[in-house]
């Protein structure tokens, strides 16, 4: 079966509930599929992701969010992760001391399953040994390691701490290699071309374009025409004001990238953002 | 109060006890709980101890009744000295069977995946073979080099000489109320010489020493590293110590010679009923480094605070000390270093963990003497706190009586941050797996220093800790 996300008249408020930022957002992403979504600065994009992997500080206060026709609102993000999906930040968090391959050896037993299993005890006793329930180390190290080569990323990074003084570039090619490991079902990647120098570029667009395929639908939000060159859209979004404004194929992208969001304020700005 | 004439009456009834048995395999030794004169001379008299001893056990003995007790840090007024045995024979102390040991231990061994071997040594059931065949194949390749690693009885009875040379020397009777404890009635502890210039490249580990005998209670130890001479040594272990007895009070003491390095690592997880309070101070002669690592996990109280004196010019010390408080504990750790000599340089790194209520503080003293110019030092104190009830506070102490020298302070105190929190979660851990991460993280830099096998359980034995402290 095709998963199929689907956002529905998405109403989403920062956690002091004061301020409305998504406004009623529809969007359908299914397996296979690669969306990008386009929009000007503070218009909601890095909000619309946050609420889908169910940070706490956003409240949905109308609409609804449905994977495979659930809603997954009362759901934990983790648990979210667990159903397949997957949110490439725009700003990746650095957890000082956690190292890269204990950090997804972790996530990736938690995604697959196998901390679902009782752990196994060494010694007679009932209970099992703390983290034997893990992927076993070996399989874990040879996947990451081919992942790592596959998608460009230094071996040496396994040892380095989560995201701690990495590079933009290398915080984002760490996002991919994430991706890699976690094998979502949706995938949402919020701006992961930003920063990056051209060789990075086609390095993280390369790994954008081997995850892609049957098995991955893909929002991939970003403010640039030029990751289009590399992967190319099914569809593309224009987000503007916490909302989906126009839906079209790839010539939108080049519409925006020559004429800028002026013509998209003009035609769906609010009064009194007009007036501003 | 017990007092020197006190002891001149007791030094009949000495007499008595020793005309009494004169058979020695006829000797019935009573323990008894309480502490006096007569104890300490019962238990000179069954470790056959020297006369310099007996009567450095007495001085201490009336400076600890002397003293008051310390009135800051946490709250000793429960500990019952008079409810307690201050000396039982080895064989005493064997009493106890598996079964006697708290379900919830027995637990934590199955959790933290201690080889079934190790475990009745752990609860303090008896003898463990394999670390015996262990220790006595090590202990050849040691006297090879001329490296002594003995029980600290062994050591007084082996070599007196020596030891009697640096035994109190670092830290005197009169140190503090508990060191006085200690120097009256210890018993067991491990006794350390490295021998000029010899590095003993493994670590020596109190773990594999302790075979037959229970921990004790008030165990003093003592390191001497000679000139260039270079040593690890490594107490304690990540399992919980189960304890019935709720009062250990050690006593370390450590000298390194010129250029000489010690390193000393400490990870305490007693049971939740235990006073802890434990005086460690190390002096460093010129160009010498000495490192302290020290972990505490367990006990419902410790007061703690490793300290390296520097005494000889360029002499180094560092201080890692980490406490994870839970209920009902009050973690007080710290560290000290004096830099009494010129440029001399020390670093201190505190990390506490407070959750469920428990509280956990860092103390801390740097004093810089007169003269000891061109001396660095920098302190960096994190706290984390799990929860709003729980309890971190600091107290850097700072003399420094000299100009020229470089001093830096930081501390923080912060919450488990849920950026952090989250981003974590996305990937599929749950809240709890989560914060026990970043719990982990926060400490890596003291467990990355661990010998492999500690770190591994160390780890784990953090994901127990974090257990239901989420939500
Ligand atoms: N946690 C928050 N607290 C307060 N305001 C917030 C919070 N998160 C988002 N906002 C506000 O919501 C609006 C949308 O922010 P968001 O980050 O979603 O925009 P964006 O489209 O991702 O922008 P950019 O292109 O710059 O990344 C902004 O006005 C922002 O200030
Ligand atoms: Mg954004």
């Amino acid at each position: 079966m095709t998963s199929e996300l689907v956002i529905q008249d998405l109403h989403v408020s920062v956690s002091d509930g004061e301020k409305e930022v998504l406004k009623g957002v529809n969007l359908t992403i299914r397996q296979g599929e690669v969306h990008a979504l386009m929009g000007p600065n503070g218009s909601g994009k890095s909000t619309l992701s946050y609420a889908i992997m169910g940070h706490p500080h956003y409240t949905v206060t109308g609409g609804d969010i449905l994977l495979d026709g659930e809603s997954i609102l009362e759901l934990e993000p983790n648990e979210r992760a667990r159903r397949g999906l997957f949110l490439a930040f725009q700003y990746p968090v650095a957890v000082p001391g956690v190292s890269m391959a204990n950090f997804l050896r972790t996530a990736v037993s938690n995604v697959r399953g196998y901390t679902d299993q009782p752990a196994p005890s060494n010694g007679g006793g009932k209970s099992g040994v703390v983290g034997s329930n893990l992927m076993p180390m070996r399989d874990f190290r040879k996947e990451l390691l081919d992942k790592m080569d596959e998608f460009n990323v230094d071996r040496s990074f396994a040892k380095r701490y989560l995201n701690e003084g990495f590079s933009g570039g290398e915080k984002k090619r760490a996002e991919i290699l994430q991706m890699a490991m976690l094998q979502p079902k949706i995938a949402i990647m919020d701006e992961t071309d930003s920063g990056l120098d051209i060789d990075a570029l086609r390095v993280v667009s390369d790994g954008v374009n081997k995850l892609a395929g049957p098995g991955l639908g893909i929002l991939l939000i970003t403010h640039y025409q030029r990751i289009l060159n590399y992967v190319q859209p099914d569809y593309v979004h224009v987000f503007y004001n916490g909302r989906v404004v126009i839906s079209g194929g790839a010539e939108l992208a080049h519409q925006l990238e020559s004429q800028g969001y002026q013509w998209v304020k003009d035609e769906f700005g609010e009064a009194e953002l007009v007036a501003v | 109060m017990a007092t020197t004439s006190d002891r001149e009456a007791l030094s009949g009834v000495k007499e008595e006890y020793q005309y009494g048995f004169s058979k020695p395999e006829e000797y019935v030794f009573k323990s008894r709980r309480g502490l006096d004169h007569a104890v300490i001379d019962q238990m000179c008299d069954m470790k056959n101890e020297p006369d310099w001893m007996r009567e450095f056990r007495h001085r201490s003995l009336d400076i600890f009744l002397s003293k008051p007790m310390p009135t800051w840090g946490a709250d000793l007024s429960e500990i019952d000295f008079d409810n307690i045995y201050y000396y039982l024979r080895p064989t005493e102390k064997q009493g106890k069977s598996w079964d006697d040991i708290p379900d919830s231990i027995k637990d934590t061994f199955d959790r933290l995946g201690i080889p079934e071997a190790e475990r009745n040594f752990l609860a303090g059931v008896g003898a463990q073979y394999e670390s015996e065949v262990v220790y006595h194949s090590l202990q050849e390749q040691w006297t090879k080099l001329g490296v002594i690693f003995l029980d600290t009885d062994s050591g007084l009875r082996e070599h007196e000489d020596i030891f009697k040379e640096y035994f109190g020397s670092v830290i005197p009777p009169s140190d503090n109320k508990f060191a006085a404890l200690n120097s009256a009635v210890w018993s067991g502890g491990s006794y350390v010489y490295v021998p000029k210039g010899v590095h003993v490249d493994i670590p020596l580990q109190a773990y594999f020493r302790i075979n037959a005998q229970n921990m004790g209670q008030f165990e003093r130890t003592l390191i001497i590293v000679e000139e260039g001479a270079s040593v690890h040594y490594v107490e304690g272990c990540t399992a919980p110590i189960y304890a019935s007895d709720s009062l250990h009070s050690a006593v370390v003491e450590i000298i390194v010679k010129e250029g000489g390095r010690c390193r000393y690592t400490t990870i305490q997880n007693w049971s939740n009923n235990v006073y802890n309070l434990v005086t460690k101070r190390a002096i460093a002669e010129a160009g010498a480094t000495m490192e302290w690592i020290d972990a505490n996990l367990g006990s419902k109280v410790t007061m703690k605070y490793p300290a390296v004196y520097m005494m000889g010019p360029r002499a180094h010390g560092e201080i890692l000390s980490i406490a994870f408080a839970g209920r009902d504990q009050y973690l007080d750790a710290g560290g000290k270093v004096v830099h009494g000599a010129p440029n001399t340089s020390s670093k201190i790194i505190s990390k506490s963990i407070s959750k469920n209520g428990g509280r956990a503080s860092y103390r801390g003293l740097l004093k810089v003497a007169k003269g000891a110019t061109g001396s660095k030092s920098t302190v960096v104190c994190d706290a984390l706190l799990l929860d709003d009830h729980s309890r971190s506070d600091t107290y850097p102490y700072i003399e420094i009586d000299e100009q020229d020298v470089q001093v830096g302070h930081e501390a923080s105190v912060s919450k488990v941050n849920e950026e952090q929190l989250f981003y974590l979660m996305s990937r599929g851990l749950g809240e709890e797996e989560a914060a026990t991460m970043i719990v982990s993280g926060f400490i890596e830099p003291m467990v990355k220093e661990l010998p492999m096998e500690y770190a591994v359980e160390m780890n784990r034995l953090i994901q127990l800790q974090m257990e239901g402290s989420i939500g």
